[in-house]
Formats: C-alpha cells, sequence, structure tokens
C-alpha cells in the first residue's frame, strides 16, 4: 500500500508539472507579449528595450524554469489590468467560488442519493421512470440556459429570491442548483445502477433472511456499499463542477475566481490566466488525489491487501 | 427494401422493441441533421437579415404574432425559427468533427498505450490524465480567447477536450484484448502487430467506440453553446445557438422567447442524441455501462 501511495504521488506532481507547462504556454499562443502589454504605436527600441527587461528574450527553458520557480513561490506576475500580484486577486475570490462548488456537490449528492435508491428499489415501476426521466433532462439541460430560466422564474417574475450577487444564503440558491443539475443527474444514474448491482449480493440475501427490516437492510448493508463508487465519481466530477462554475458565475456575477477568469481571458491579463488555470487545475489534480488515496481507506480490500 | 440487409434491420426492430426512448432519440437527431442539412429550404426568412420595423415580435400563438416569423423576432428583426435552423448546422459541423477528431486521436494513442505499453504507453497516459486534470470549459475558453474563435479553432479546442475518453476506454480494452486466446492464436501463427490491430483489435473496439462518439457529441454540443454563450464561439453574424440564448438575456422579460427557444433547441437535440446512445450502448455493449 506504501508502493501505491508513492506511486499515486508521483503522478500527482508529474501532472502538476504538465499544468505548470500549459499555463506558461498560454502566453505564447496569443503571439508577442510584448505586443499586448506595450500600448499600440510602440517604437521598435522599446519594444526591444520590454523584451530584454522581461526576459522574453531568453530561451524558452529559460523562460519556464523562471516561470515555475515564480510559481512555487506563489508569484504569477502582475495583472496587467488591475496593477496587483495575480495571486492575491485569485485569493481573494477562491472563497466565494469554493461556497458555491461545494454547495452544488452537496446538493447534488444529498438530491441523487435517495433519488438513485428509490429508482433501483422501485426498479421498472413508474418511480424508477420517474428519476430516470429527472436525470436525463439534467444531463442534457444547458445549465445556463436553466440558469436564466430560473431568473426570469423566481427572480422577475416572483420575485423571490435575488437576480445576482453574493450576499445572504438566498442568492446561493440559484447558481448552485444551475451547477448541481448536470452532476445531480449523472450520480443518480450510478447510484441507481450500483444500488441494484449491490441488492443483488448475498449478503443483502443474508440480511432479508435474518429477518431485518428492509429500511436497516438498505441503509446500513446497501446503501454503504453503493456510495463507494460515488465518492470516486464525485472526487472525478470536481473539474467539471469548477467548469460549471466559470459559466454560472458569469450568468448570475458571482465574485469568484470563474467570473474573475473569464474577465480576465477576454482582456488578455494573461498573468491573471495563467495564475487562475494553474491554480483551479492544481486543485483538481489534489482534489483526485484526496480521492484515491480515501478511496484506499474506505475499501478494506485495498487497504489490507 | 431490398436495399437494406436483413441482419441491420433485424437489428434495428430489435432495438426499437427494446428501447422505444433510442428511436425517440434517432427521430429527434434525424431531425436536427435535417434541419442543418436543408436549412436553406426550411428557413422561412434569411437568419442575419436585420428588419427593424418588425423588432421583438411574439411567437405566432401570442398577441401581436404572426405566422411569417413562427418563433417570433428578435432585437435586430431578425426572424428566431430560421436562425434556429442554420445554428443548427454550428452546433452539428463542430460536436461531429471534434468528437470524429477526438476519437482518431484517442484511439491511436489508446491503442499504442494500451498494445504497445512501455514507456511510450505511459507518457500518453500521463498526458491524458494531465489532459483530464484540467477544467476542460476554462482550458478551451483560455485557447479560443487566445488563438481566436472560429470554425475552425472551435473544433481543435473541442477535440482537445475529447481525445482522452477514447483513448482511456480504449487503452483498458486493448490490454483485455491482446491477452485473448484468437489473438495470441494469431501472433502465434506470425501475424504483424499492424495485421492484428486493424483485423483482431479494432474490429472489436468499434461499437464502445461508436456509444462514446454519440455521448461526446452530445457533450461538445453542451461546451460550445456555453462558449457561443460566453461570447467565444463562432463569430457573428452567423447564428449559433449559444449566442442567441446570450443575446435574449437583455430581453428576458419583454421578449424571453429569443433565448427560451434556442435552450429548447439544445436541450431537446443533446436529449436525442443522449437517449440515441444510451440505446445503442445497451444494444451493442452492455458491459460498456459501467465505463462511461
Amino acid at each position: 500500500m506504501r508502493a501505491y501511495i508513492a506511486a499515486r504521488l508521483a503522478t500527482a506532481v508529474l501532472v502538476v508539472l504538465g499544468v505548470s507547462i500549459v499555463s506558461f504556454c498560454l502566453t505564447f499562443l496569443s503571439g508577442d507579449p510584448a505586443e499586448i502589454m506595450l500600448p499600440p504605436g510602440a517604437t521598435a527600441e522599446h519594444i526591444a528595450k520590454f523584451r530584454a527587461e522581461w526576459g522574453y528574450d531568453d530561451p524558452l527553458l529559460v523562460q519556464y524554469g523562471r516561470f515555475l520557480s515564480r510559481a512555487v513561490q506563489g508569484d504569477f506576475g502582475v495583472s496587467l489590468r488591475h496593477g496587483q500580484s495575480s495571486l492575491p486577486l485569485i485569493a481573494a475570490r477562491l472563497p466565494a467560488t469554493l461556497q458555491l462548488t461545494v454547495t452544488a456537490m452537496l446538493l447534488a449528492i444529498v438530491l441523487a442519493v435517495p433519488l438513485g435508491v428509490l429508482a433501483a428499489t422501485h426498479r421498472g415501476g413508474p418511480l424508477d421512470l420517474l428519476a430516470m426521466g429527472v436525470a436525463l433532462l439534467g444531463q442534457s439541460v444547458p445549465n445556463f440556459w436553466l440558469a436564466i430560466m430560473m431568473i426570469l422564474l423566481f427572480a422577475v417574475s416572483w420575485g423571490l429570491l435575488p437576480t445576482s450577487g453574493r450576499g445572504g444564503p438566498a442568492h446561493v440558491v440559484m447558481p448552485a442548483v444551475a451547477i448541481a443539475i448536470n452532476l445531480m443527474a449523472l450520480l443518480t444514474r450510478l447510484v441507481r445502477t450500483t444500488m441494484i448491482e449491490v441488492l443483488a449480493e448475498d449478503y443483502v440475501r443474508t440480511g432479508r433472511g435474518k429477518g431485518l427490516r428492509e429500511v436497516m437492510v438498505l441503509t446500513r448493508h446497501a446503501l454503504p456499499n453503493a456510495l463507494i463508487p460515488l465518492v470516486t465519481v464525485v472526487g472525478l466530477q470536481f473539474g467539471y463542477i469548477l467548469g460549471g462554475a466559470v459559466v454560472i458565475e458569469t450568468v448570475f456575477t458571482w465574485p469568484g475566481v470563474g467570473l474573475f477568469t473569464i474577465q480576465a481571458i477576454l482582456n488578455r491579463d494573461y498573468p491573471v490566466v495563467q495564475a487562475s488555470v494553474f491554480i483551479l487545475a492544481t486543485g483538481v489534480v489534489l482534489i483526485n488525489l484526496i480521492v484515491d488515496l480515501l478511496y484506499v481507506w474506505l475499501d478494506p480490500r485495498i487497504r489490507l491487501g | 427494401m431490398a436495399a437494406i440487409p436483413a441482419p441491420l434491420l433485424a437489428r434495428a426492430l430489435r432495438l426499437g422493441r427494446r428501447s422505444p426512448l433510442a428511436v425517440i432519440g434517432a427521430v429527434i437527431v434525424g431531425l436536427v441533421i435535417m434541419a442543418a442539412v436543408a436549412a436553406p429550404l426550411l428557413a422561412t426568412s434569411d437568419p442575419i437579415d436585420q428588419d427593424l420595423t418588425v423588432v421583438l415580435k411574439p411567437p405566432f400563438w401570442l398577441e401581436d404574432g404572426s405566422v411569417q416569423h413562427p418563433l417570433g423576432t428578435d432585437h435586430l428583426g431578425r426572424d428566431v425559427y430560421s436562425r434556429l435552423v442554420y445554428g443548427a448546422q454550428i452546433s452539428l459541423t463542430i460536436s461531429v468533427l471534434a468528437a470524429l477528431l477526438g476519437a482518431v486521436v484517442g484511439v491511436v494513442a489508446g491503442l499504442v498505450a494500451g498494445y504497445h505499453g512501455g514507456r511510450l504507453g505511459a507518457i500518453i497516459m500521463r498526458i491524458v490524465d494531465l489532459n483530464l486534470a484540467f477544467p476542460l470549459i476554462l482550458l478551451a475558453l483560455a485557447v479560443v480567447a487566445l488563438l481566436g474563435a472560429s470554425l475552425k479553432n472551435l473544433v481543435i479546442v473541442m477535440t482537445i477536450t475529447t481525445w482522452m475518453i477514447y483513448a482511456r476506454v480504449v487503452r483498458g480494452l486493448t490490454l483485455a484484448l491482446r491477452e485473448r486466446e484468437f489473438v495470441q492464436a494469431v501472433r502465434a501463427l506470425g501475424a504483424h502487430d499492424a495485421r492484428i490491430i486493424t483485423r483482431h483489435v479494432l474490429p472489436n473496439l468499434l461499437a464502445p467506440i461508436l456509444v462514446i462518439w454519440t455521448l461526446e457529441v452530445a457533450r461538445v454540443i453542451l461546451m460550445e453553446s456555453a462558449l457561443s454563450f460566453l461570447g467565444l464561439g463562432v463569430p457573428p453574424p452567423t447564428p449559433t445557438w449559444g449566442r442567441m440564448l446570450a443575446e435574449g438575456r437583455d430581453y428576458l422579460t419583454v421578449a424571453g422567447w429569443i433565448s427560451i427557444f434556442p435552450g429548447i433547441a439544445i436541450m431537446v437535440t443533446v436529449l436525442g442524441i443522449n437517449f440515441l446512445g444510451d440505446g445503442l450502448r445497451d444494444l451493442l455493449d452492455p458491459q460498456l455501462r459501467r465505463q462511461t
């Protein structure tokens, strides 16, 4: 098991290195940084001086080395638009994004588990059909469209919820639902499938055979085993959730990293884009790592094997 | 009837009986493809023609609506129905091409990693991990913003977001296939790797690849429309579902139909493809259920 954890850690480090390379490359996709940073009509000497000053004349490998050593120290350069170091700018917006994504994940799980269990225990019946219908719709709906429709209904027409911004709990509801919907659909189907498999296991039959109440069989014996794959999938989907947050934060002008990054992308503020891509992707790598280790711990066959 | 080979027809009929949803999906997908292909015939107006005399007209069943603009007009007096029909072209072109290119790249990568293995295989799988670690929409946004939004660039970017799904599944299946007796047997008979792969491994991978392809087309449609919604899709005046939806946001309270219909178009199309994909999966490869 130690070997497994070591190998898993090594992979994570490699992937983070790859993330840094991709973030670094984002600078050069747009062409010459001097052209973006300097005002239009800058003279040739001006550009040459700028390039030399900022090290854009050095070999790429040297530039990457510099980027990496600075990144490790949390220095991604100064935002071209805000005139401040990019990392604190992003860090300041991270709590808002985490609030939204964690709420969305919990919401998806809380809705999907009962729905999936109901579908599995009533397989082929109307409840199953209903749950699967909800899941299929949830999988196919564009989340930003759902967000707009919710705004139209709950904010504009009925005035129940605020249309945008971050404030009390009421502000979280619509963006969290919009982000959760696709994950909820996926998890519902997953819980249903695993639950159907688990319910066919011998130990479930034994539980029923020895006269346990059905609720006990479901909650104590079947569900815990059906939830193990759920942990993995939720972890793997974290990147997807973050992606959803990027779009949904824009719809609700939620002051998080997603909205900030979109604005940076549209403004070609690439130190911010680099920092944000690097931090979000590294975050996803870390979450996946934690999930993998958690999985080892949850499954005694791997833990003790 | 002679034109359709009997086994294929039998299979299709069996699919229809076993999974009515797949049939509904096929019908929806057929209609969307027809809309895209025959857009010039089906559209009632020019999709980019502005007519400021009929701005924000409601659909025909509402008061003040007319059959001339069956689903109403937008803030520039453009016909919503005609723009929807033309929008299908963009959604389908990008998603079908990207899912196809992604399949080619991903299958080759997966075959190398699974069949050949070794250091190259390990490197490929690390790139897959790396690709999976990125919030894809963020990567797509950054790359499109920097490269510029065009049909070609969008196809490239979407390919980047889809190839690794194929690579992972193909690698897993190839690893298993390589050890099967029939593959061992042809190898013992002296067949070259190229022949083994094209004649014996690939044919066994076609069903899962087809299923993934279908589901990836649906996913790419959603992602492309999100990019377009954020203003980074195929640039105007080309009508795209995502941008129509975004443009309608400013008129939600007075002309909700501008945003409502493109959203329904996206949802119904994606739903149809998912129905079809699920049906195909059940029919072709029940084992894949757990993997995708």
